[in-house]
């Protein structure tokens, strides 16, 4: 199995590496420009959460989002940032058994919360049965909205099988069932550029053993 | 974003004392229009005091037979409560045609009701606009103006206010709980919420600096056939350009709210009065006086026909 690591060389470790490269060059010219602002660090406030069964203690600057924590802090760079305005879905996690944007959520409201991530639901030796669907089904091409495509894909089944009603739903009291068009509307908060909806709705069917 | 410090309370007259104590504060439940603003600089808080934990996260019937929800019930709680959905169907039909399910999870009650507007020169700092900026302009007035007001704009500002949840709200005469610094509770209805744009269209709401809602109450419940109708660009996960709200009962009679059209859930009870007489009847009344721009004319037509189509569905 290969891990984030095993490569001496991996395409992040040089994208780090320039960066880091970059940041050099710039940092003499930035503190000449604004030598006040320095002085003062943002506020900071401390919180506690548990992430795909981990716990974690850490202090943020207060503007930190959940999705900058987790990628930048914890390194679970499986859940990506694509609009960082809670548009596109890419950044979707499960919070307290709910999906939520990762990108529109302050991490320090989230003390004592569950966080589960896309590599909370699966790893590439026991993937999730929503992720081998996926792959099952080629329901991506490029795969950056995958992540949060998958975890939404989770919650949506369970939002179904706890009754909660969708705008499709055609009768808000009885209970509402996995359909393709139940599926299509649930799932409009995850973007996929590449156009891979039909493909995630038959991944979507075949885990929920249904013909949608 | 700019940096600010952050608190969280345990209860609701904890976050007015924290808010008097403070200055630059705002509220933060949800976060989900509040925190977008923020990353554009169009709000700019120096403190954030967290009330999404407050104890206000039920949804409890009242004495004369109607609903009180908490201010921090989540759109999706309240769209999937059984007696919203046997009882209120017209607002759990609104809040499920609003936003995403990730969005619903995250979004509150009170949240709901105090969205910013829409309007895309209001998100682009580039731009003149009075509520971003007051005095400064409104750059929608004679640009692109297609999503805008048809009535009860000024010349100041023609910005609509974008919630499903406030429509339905206002058809089911719901009313607004609040809490101000001083412990005073008041009611407000939806009706009298919002704030004409007028000459100060940054005010949206009649909320005072600090005032908390605390809840927002349901009558007991009407009846009738509940229909709310959204029109957008896209199927799903788009912003109303124009949605009716109706409760019609057998005899024809109803309650008619639109949304898309102004700063406020648009209803004018003595329009009601027409529905027997059809959709051109109550649109004329309910639109009488209407100004649209030279892109948003066609609104006046899409509530008619859209009324029409709900009117005709109510019928069976």
């Amino acid at each position: 199995m290969q891990t984030p690591g095993d490569l001496d060389f991996s395409r992040r470790g040089v994208l780090a590496g320039g960066a880091s490269v970059a940041a050099v060059t710039v940092v003499p010219t930035r503190a000449s420009a604004a030598p006040t602002k320095a002085a003062t660090a943002p506020p900071t406030a401390k919180v506690a959460f548990e992430v795909n069964g981990t716990p974690h203690a850490l202090e943020l600057d207060t503007r930190t989002s959940l999705l900058d924590v987790l990628r930048e802090q914890l390194q679970l760079t499986g859940t990506k940032k694509g609009c960082d305005h809670g548009q596109c879905g890419a950044c979707t996690v499960i919070v307290d058994g709910r999906r939520i944007n990762s990108c529109l959520t302050l991490a320090v409201m989230h003390d004592g919360d569950k966080i589960i991530t896309i590599e909370g639901l699966g790893t590439p030796d026991k993937m999730h049965p929503m992720q081998d669907a996926f792959v099952e089904h080629d329901g991506y091409q490029c795969g950056y909205c995958t992540p949060g495509q998958i975890c939404s894909a989770v919650a949506v089944l369970d939002e179904i099988k706890a009754g909660i009603p969708s705008h499709v739903t055609a009768d808000l009291t009885k209970a509402p069932k996995v359909t393709a068009s139940e599926l299509r509307e649930r799932m409009s908060g995850n973007i996929c550029r590449c156009g891979a909806y039909s493909n995630i709705i038959d991944a979507m069917t075949d885990v929920a053993g249904v013909k949608a | 974003m700019k940096s600010f410090t952050y608190e969280r309370v345990e209860t609701p007259a904890a976050a007015t004392a924290a808010f008097a104590k403070t200055k630059g504060a705002r509220f933060i439940a949800g976060g989900t229009n509040l925190l977008d603003l923020m990353k554009l600089e169009i709000e700019t808080p120096a403190h954030l005091i967290d009330v999404s934990r407050l104890a206000l996260d039920t949804i409890e019937p009242t004495t004369d037979g109607g609903l009180r929800i908490g201010a921090m019930v989540r759109n999706t709680d309240l769209a999937a409560d059984a007696r919203v959905r046997r009882d209120y169907g017209l607002l759990s039909r609104a809040l499920v045609a609003g936003a995403s399910g990730q969005l619903r999870n995250k979004a509150t009650t009170a949240g709901n009701l105090l969205q910013r507007t829409r309007c895309p020169y209001f998100y682009d700092t580039n731009m003149p606009c009075n509520k971003r900026k007051p005095g400064s302009g409104c750059a929608a007035i004679g640009g692109f103006s297609r999503l805008h007001a048809i009535v009860g704009a000024s010349d100041a500002c023609i910005a609509t206010h974008p919630s499903d949840m406030a429509v339905a709200m206002r058809a089911l005469d719901a009313w607004v709980e609040t809490v101000d610094g001083a412990g005073k509770t008041r009611s407000v209805p939806v009706a009298d919420f919002y704030r004409a744009p007028g000459k100060t269209p940054h005010l949206d709401t009649v909320l005072a600096p600090g005032e908390l809602i605390t809840a927002v109450t349901l009558p007991k419940p009407v009846g009738g056939t509940h229909i709310y109708q959204k029109v957008r660009d896209r199927a799903s996960y788009a912003f109303a350009l124009i949605s009716v709200a109706a409760v019609v009962q057998k005899d024809g009679s109803g309650r008619v709210a639109l949304g898309g059209v102004g700063y406020k859930p648009w209803r004018i009870e003595a329009a009601e009065a027409e529905l027997p007489r059809g959709a051109k009847a109550v649109t004329a009344k309910l639109l009488a006086g209407a100004k649209p721009s030279h892109e948003n004319a066609y609104k006046l037509p899409l509530v008619e026909r859209t009324l029409a189509g709900v009117l005709a569905q109510a019928r069976g």
